[in-house]
């Protein structure tokens, strides 16, 4: 655990990527073989089962500091993370106690079937024998993740400094189903888990937005353009009779959308697809409203299918007939898929994402324009001759996005951010004006830079109206242009309306409260927006 | 019966006439200690500690009317005694102690408990009135005692010389800065900017003795500094002056490191919670060891502090001050337009 603490504090206080990989590295070399895969496992969202409840970690801590719970409860506000408030209010240890962490967590794991008691005297005696770092770790282990700012990309390139193998298939090793009981370091990053696994998926490729000019890419002929289509991205695999659907968040979502599975008898063999998960109507896609109605649910009832049917939409070709197709140009993956697609039976599940034609960046340009009535986000700029890399690459793939909507409005509300944010007033409430009275419209904590989050923080601890719990209000001051890509009726909300990713474009210290956007200004978008979404029911 | 009264001005002493630590102008101010939100210009007369004479008039006007005392010294001022103790905060820190008619109360400043190394240690007052301060008051601060402290600081600075780096402490100009000299003697040089410079002379002129530096400029040679220790004050966090150091890794020396969200927050390579306040440990023993019948909680997590000595006995309410807006402890903060 020393070790492992040790490491996460050198994490935690370097912002540069390459200090945190030699960091990773520094912990490799030193770390017990049967703790390295804890390491990946934990980092790759593989956390051990929970085994207690931490409401009762909770209770304890606040029983053992001896504070009544209201104080924990504001302590908590200040930390803003759990973990980490209970192992600084906890009494200064007694003694010291020296473990792996593989030993931590397979102990954590048998506790689990202990009754309440046995798990509270465990507990309390790791609690006295650990340093405030240490208990931190010990309770991320029970419960939480390590929010250590290290990407399964930045994990996967210490791991190849580390080791000598390749990045690219260290990546498909890590990314998919292995459980750290059941392999071994060596195996998983040597990929021994891998070919067993026939759920395997690779890992995505990723386009950063276009932020320059668009003649500086090259010529028209070298791309290929398509709608960026606003659903979930997705990856769809058969292999051996069986179908498996993955999002890019690495989650296994195949049991959430009935419609695709039967997809498992119509796609041929030893085919993994990219594409987007979307809501259809006709084969035409639906606004993300529409599609949001459908995520995380457990259970999809007829109705819901009915309402808002989904679909497939594939951009790209990962694998044909088993063999790995990521290397060939996309011009080849591109006419495989579109051949692959055309094979199958009619439907209305799986559609190829369409190719724009287009002759000059001009033209283009004048396309893109048209994107919101395709509830399209704006386009996608592919090279022609791209392989399909592992994550994101500058040059190969470009999204150029189409700007969003934005309005402003006047902060009402402020809340203190979590983690990194926990000491200052981060979390804003917006509102627009309706007749008199003000009307919040939005929620973002985005898009402000560390200096104006300070003055802001400052201006909130000035002008506190009043107190609800970590909320404050404050005077209807400061104004600020919302940026955001949607809006949509809601019963949820007061105004009625929901906005979409909504999020602070600027501080617009030019402006007073009173020249602020109105509901109706709102409602007339809404309307205006209306007409693409051709079948929302909620309207 | 009260001998302290709160007003749009500060904290005021009708008996006596006069204020303690007031931000406006008044007739006649008693000073706890020279951080800026305590001691402001503009009053006719002062009465400080004699420490903090010097640091009055560099930081606000050289011709101050100054008086001053010792600690364990005392005058009368109309009939009320006015006497000052070791707050244990930074150099010439006082708690203020007033008697009349055999009622006591104390203003405390800003203290911490512990001993720094530097500043005269804290003693507690028995008293029937106390005003204390809460910047750390959350159960959440409890500080390592300074030795472990210091030990962990040695250890960054040995690893950063194994590594050539300069180690770059930020730390606020009056108060962190000389008790980071004093901790860090011996261990390398010692470079510090000459806002920190110029306290120290003044500190200084008072005889009292503070370990040997040298300034750091932007003309500074890289050879001069390279796997050194440099201290810096809040205002030059991401500056030029950083820049220009051989390969700087820099520290923040703030209580707020104590919570992780706060060390990630800023930009710099390590947060070591070195605070002058007192932790939540240090308020309680403080508060208690007073006996005070009712206590006054100012700047800092006043609500929750005072709600909470009322839930274990201890009479309390909040006051609301202009202390700490100009804290010492918010390390980079930008300095603000109106100063």
């Amino acid at each position: 655990m020393e070790k492992f603490a040790r490491f996460i504090h050198e994490l935690e206080i370097s912002n540069k990527t390459n200090d945190k990989i030699d960091a990773i590295v520094r912990y490799l070399d030193v770390a017990e073989e049967e703790d390295k895969i804890w390491l990946v496992a934990l980092f790759t969202g593989k956390r051990p089962k929970r085994g207690i409840n931490t409401k009762l970690l909770r209770e304890w801590a606040i029983e053992i500091a001896g504070i009544p719970e209201w104080l924990f409860v504001e302590s908590y506000h200040t930390v803003g993370d759990l973990g980490e408030t209970i192992s600084l209010i906890l009494p200064k240890p007694t003694h010291h106690i020296s473990k792996n962490i593989s030993t931590w967590i397979n102990e954590l794991a048998a506790l689990s079937k202990e009754s309440d008691e046995a798990k509270k005297e465990y507990v309390l005696n790791a609690w006295d024998g650990l340093d405030v770092q240490e208990r931190l770790i010990f309770n991320k282990l029970i419960g939480g993740g390590f929010r250590v700012g290290v990407s399964h990309k930045l994990l996967v390139n210490a791991i190849a400094k580390q080791s000598g193998i390749e990045a690219n298939k260290l990546m498909h090793s890590l990314m998919g189903k292995w459980q750290p009981n059941e392999t071994n370091y060596t195996n998983l990053i040597n990929g021994l888990d891998v070919d067993t696994n026939i759920s395997q998926p690779y890992p995505f490729c990723l386009a950063y937005p276009l932020e320059q000019e668009i003649e500086n890419i090259g010529g028209p002929e070298e791309w290929q353009a398509e709608w960026k289509w606003d659903g979930i991205r997705g990856q769809i695999i058969k292999r051996k009779g069986e179908l498996f659907i993955w999002s890019r968040g690495e989650e296994l979502i195949t049991e959430q959308f009935p419609e695709l599975e039967k997809l498992k008898g119509m796609l041929p063999e030893g085919c993994v697809i990219d594409g987007e998960i979307l809501a259809l109507e006709n084969g035409q896609v639906l606004s993300f409203n529409s599609l949001q109605k459908r995520l995380n649910r457990k259970n999809v009832s007829k109705k819901q299918m009915e309402e808002t049917p989904i679909g497939f939409y594939c951009y790209d070709l990962l694998e044909y007939e088993y063999e790995d197709f990521r290397e060939n140009p996309l011009s080849a993956r591109r006419s495989t898929l579109a051949g692959l697609i055309s094979a199958l039976p009619e439907n209305t599940t799986i559609f190829l994402s369409p190719v724009i034609e287009y002759n000059s960046w001009e033209q283009l340009a004048n396309i893109r324009e048209e994107a919101r009535a395709q509830n399209s986000e704006g386009l996608m700029l592919k090279k022609l001759t791209s392989v399909y890399n592992t994550g994101r690459k500058r040059g190969d793939w470009w999204k150029w996005k189409i700007d969003p909507y934005s309005i402003d409005a006047v902060m009402i509300y402020a809340q203190k951010g979590a983690g990194r944010r926990s000491n200052f007033y981060t979390d804003y409430t917006f509102a627009v004006r309706d007749g008199d009275k003000l009307l919040s419209i939005a929620k973002a904590y985005s898009g402000l830079t560390d200096k104006e989050i300070r003055e802001v923080d400052n201006f909130v601890k000035r002008n506190a109206i009043e107190k609800f719990g970590p909320v404050r209000t404050v005077k209807p001051e400061l104004v600020f242009e919302i940026a955001f890509e949607g809006i949509a009726e809601s019963g949820r909300h007061k105004a009625g309306i929901a906005l979409r990713f909504p999020r602070i474009k600027r501080w617009r210290k030019d402006k007073k409260a009173d020249e602020i956007n109105t509901i109706e200004d709102l409602k007339n978008l809404l309307n205006s927006t209306r007409h693409a979404d051709r079948t929302d029911k909620g309207i | 019966m009260s001998i302290i009264s709160f007003t749009n001005k500060g904290i005021y002493c009708p008996q006596g006439k006069f204020y303690i630590d007031p931000w406006l102008p008044v007739d006649h101010a008693v000073i706890t200690h020279g951080h800026a939100d305590h001691a402001r210009f503009g009053s006719r007369h002062y009465l400080c500690h004699k420490f903090t004479e010097p640091i009055l008039r560099l930081r606000i006007d050289p011709n101050l009317s100054i008086s001053t005392l010792d600690y364990n010294e005392a005058i009368t001022i109309n009939g009320v005694k006015v006497s000052m103790f070791p707050a244990g905060h930074i150099i010439g820190s006082a708690q203020i102690r007033l008697e009349y008619e055999g009622f006591v109360a104390v203003i405390s400043g800003d203290y911490k408990t512990e001993y720094d190394g530097i500043s005269s240690a804290f003693e507690p007052v028995r008293c029937h009135e106390f005003v204390t301060e809460s910047t750390f008051g959350l159960p959440i601060y409890n500080w390592l005692p300074q030795k472990n402290m210091f030990d962990e600081i040695t250890n960054w600075i040995s690893n950063n010389q194994l590594q050539n780096k300069t180690s770059v402490f930020i730390a606020y100009s009056l108060g962190k800065a000389q008790r980071l000299m004093k901790g860090l003697e011996g261990i390398a040089k010692l470079f510090v900017h000459s806002s920190i410079n110029n306290l120290n002379k003044a500190i200084e002129s008072n005889g009292i003795i503070l370990p040997g530096t040298e300034l750091v400029t932007i003309e500074t040679s890289k050879a001069d500094t390279q796997n050194q220790i440099v201290i810096l004050p809040p205002a030059l966090l991401g500056t030029n002056l950083i820049k220009k150091l051989p390969n700087p890794s820099v520290a923040i020396c703030s209580g707020w490191m104590q919570v992780r969200g706060s060390r990630r927050w800023q930009a710099a390579d390590a947060g070591f919670a070195v605070s002058d306040h007192a932790d939540w440990p240090g308020l309680l023993s403080a508060i208690k060891a007073t006996g005070a019948e009712k206590v006054y909680v100012t700047h800092g997590s006043t609500a929750t502090f005072s709600k909470y000595l009322n839930e274990i006995g201890i009479e309390s309410a909040e006051v609301a001050t202009q202390y700490g807006k100009e804290d010492d402890e918010e390390v980079a903060e930008p300095k603000k337009e109106e100063d």
